[in-house]
């Protein structure tokens, strides 16, 4: 056994599974109070990383501006979406819905590669160390980055879904839609709000990855990928997404350490979360965390 | 599902079931369908092979498209992993006639049986299962077939691809344009005259019934899993036959062909056509198909002067596929089908249409 490869796998296991907690997170915020599938998810990653990097390579602003001015312009474009293509699906059938979001990752993702190119691209240097040294283990800094950037983002939905106004409304708008509007919640608002705040922060993970990997349409595979997350933690649980996350980024690892180690059937990382999304759904459908439909004639 | 009102003249009312339940609606249909068959047998002899080529292509994803119709328009499942089995049943056909030596003839048919086993093994999910969950389900099993593909060499051939024979019969090859259509073309009116008749039958009502309201069918006695498994079987079938048709007519098989984009195409050919109708599946399929063709002949016309369309055109093409998915779903959602069923019955009552 190569306990150094195993130790260094679990590490990146952690870490991108954090990333894949917080993609999965804004999954689970757009179902949770607009009950829609966003099979575009992956587009956001994307979108977000070309944004920025187009900023600071294309127009050389330092990070500190380029890196706000993407997230507004996620802003912006999630509360576009919304209102342009996914308030006519309200009330449609669930393969409508699931239709349209997955003709918007096929658009933007032909779009993104036609504006930028197939290839990926390295962002410039953001930090001035490539690696850290911890515990002995080489550790990329934006790996660092990205984990505490990643526990912030967390932390940060917790406050919001438990102290805000516009938090409690969408809480409210995922319990019961018309109890919400009845108490004056704009529901219209909530729903923009989500696909914001999804947008957003989506964008963000997609910077951070983009500055590890460099950016390319392999970006937008964290949409696939977050499914096996969302349905092993439930589908609308926020704490289930983070520990999905973690479980998956740590599983997808193992398998390829059993891999290479003794197995050497070649793309295990890619497929074995599939493998586990089968069976999860074959034992427990709704997750770990998820609310069991209950359905009345 | 549109009201039978929609379709019917002012004048011809149905008084027996068996009436409502004709394969064609009316005369009229049944010889128009009659007639474009056989304008569709003399076809080839004036039809150069460009227009051959689309016409064989829109038959064998059409028979794929009206499979997957059955699964989702029909039993109202939602499958993300068509493109799998449409390409296990062009590798199945391809290995069945390498390796056995069965004629391609009988290899079509079996390549569809066995791709029917495979969907009822897959389709297992699906009576436990169902919406979204099982579409994550089938887009995991896609997913894994892929990966399938692409290791199981003594299947596929791996990395390399699987070389498949000219279909024939006695000897006789039909191994060009001209003569391919016509096996296309046969099959075609096999399937969906299948299709058309699977929906009169018993299992073809229990399907609707499961779509429409899974809770009343169960209680009237519909075994919903039995008939969850049965749709992805038959939908599976349908795939494995359009599969083998297209690798018989490419004489190549790959594995890249069968991504998860190939499968949105499908789901893309059967929400434009109309979900739940047998016509609407070729409809969209031709729609699926002639979209890229229009984008690249329009690209041709505007590209001296933007030369950078020009090589975006794959982009563009799938572009293209998004957003009609998108504004089709949007503005159209009961797909060509419903448009060309409310033109007809514009004209039906031309002058007097109140």
């Amino acid at each position: 056994m190569n306990y150094e490869l195993l130790t260094q796998l679990l590490v990146n296991g952690v870490i991108v599974g954090t990333l894949y907690g917080v993609v999965a997170m804004c999954f689970v915020l757009i179902y949770k109070s607009t009950q829609i599938v966003n099979f575009a998810q992956g587009e956001f990653l994307l979108i977000g990383a070309w944004t920025c990097w187009a900023l600071l390579v294309k127009f050389e602003l330092p990070f500190y501006v380029g890196f706000p001015i993407t997230l507004a312009f996620m802003v912006v474009f999630g509360i576009v979406l919304q209102m342009v293509v996914l308030r006519p699906m309200i009330g449609e059938p669930i393969i409508s819905v699931i239709m349209v979001t997955i003709g918007l990752s096929m658009f933007f993702q032909s779009l993104m590669s036609w504006m930028f190119g197939g290839y990926a691209k390295s962002f410039p240097q953001v930090f001035e160390t490539e690696s850290m040294n911890i515990l002995g283990l080489q550790v990329q800094t934006a790996y660092i980055m990205s984990l505490v950037s990643s526990v912030v983002i967390m932390i940060a939905f917790y406050y919001f879904f438990k102290y805000s106004k516009m938090g409690l409304a969408m809480r409210a708008t995922a319990f019961d839609q018309q109890v919400a509007q009845s108490l004056g919640i704009s529901v219209k608002r909530v729903f923009a709000a989500s696909w914001a705040i999804s947008a957003l922060v989506s964008a963000m993970a997609g910077v951070v990855v983009g500055m590890v990997n460099g950016v390319s349409s392999a970006l937008s595979f964290f949409g696939i990928k977050v499914f096996p997350v969302v349905i092993l933690g439930g589908l609308d649980s926020i704490i289930g997404a983070i520990v999905g996350g973690l479980i998956i980024g740590v599983l997808e690892n193992l398998a390829e350490f059993f891999d290479s180690q003794w197995l050497h059937l070649g793309n295990m990382y890619t497929i074995a979360p599939f493998y586990a999304l089968v069976i999860i759904l074959m034992i427990k459908p709704y997750g770990l965390f998820g609310t069991k439909d209950i359905e009345r004639i | 599902m549109a009201s039978a009102h929609s379709r019917m003249k002012c004048g011809e009312f149905r008084t027996t079931y068996q009436q409502d339940t004709t394969i064609f609606p009316t005369p009229l249909a049944r010889r128009v369908a009659v007639l474009s068959v056989i304008f569709l047998l003399v076809a080839p002899s004036f039809l150069n092979p460009y227009f051959l080529n689309l016409g064989i292509q829109i038959g064998y994803y059409g028979v794929a498209a009206l499979g997957l119709n059955i699964v989702v328009g029909f039993t109202g499942q939602i499958s993300l992993g068509h493109a799998a089995f449409f390409g296990f049943g062009a590798f199945a056909s391809a290995w069945l006639n390498n390796t056995t030596g069965i004629p391609v003839f009988f290899c079509i048919p079996l390549a569809g049986a066995m791709t029917m086993a495979l969907g009822l093994i897959v389709g297992i999910p699906a009576g436990r299962i169902k919406g979204l969950y099982l579409a994550i389900a089938t887009l995991a099993s896609q997913y894994i077939l892929e990966d399938f593909f692409s290791r199981a060499d003594w299947f596929t051939g791996g990395a390399y691809g699987a070389m498949a024979n000219p279909f024939s019969i006695f000897g006789f090859e039909f191994n060009n344009d001209q003569r391919y259509f016509y096996v296309v073309l046969f099959y075609v009116v096999i399937m969906f005259l299948f299709g058309t008749n699977l929906l009169r039958s018993r299992d073809g009502r229990a399907f609707v019934a499961v779509r429409d309201h899974y809770l009343s069918a169960e209680i009237m006695g519909i075994n919903l899993t039995k008939y969850r498994i049965l749709s992805f079987g038959i939908s599976s079938f349908y795939a494995g036959v359009g599969g083998a048709l297209f690798g018989h007519y490419l004489g190549f098989v790959s594995a890249e062909g069968f991504t998860i984009m190939l499968s949105i195409q499908f789901l893309g050919m059967v929400i434009i056509g109309g979900l739940g109708s047998v016509m609407g599946s070729l409809m969209g399929t031709a729609f699926m198909v002639l979209l890229p063709e229009l984008m690249e002949a329009g690209v041709g016309l505007v590209g001296h002067s933007a030369p950078g369309l020009t090589h975006a055109l794959a982009y563009i093409k799938e572009m293209s596929i998004g957003l009609a998915i998108i504004l089709f779903l949007i503005f159209e959602p009961d797909g060509l089908s419903h448009r060309w069923r409310m033109i007809k019955a514009y004209w039906k009552l031309y002058p007097f249409s109140y």
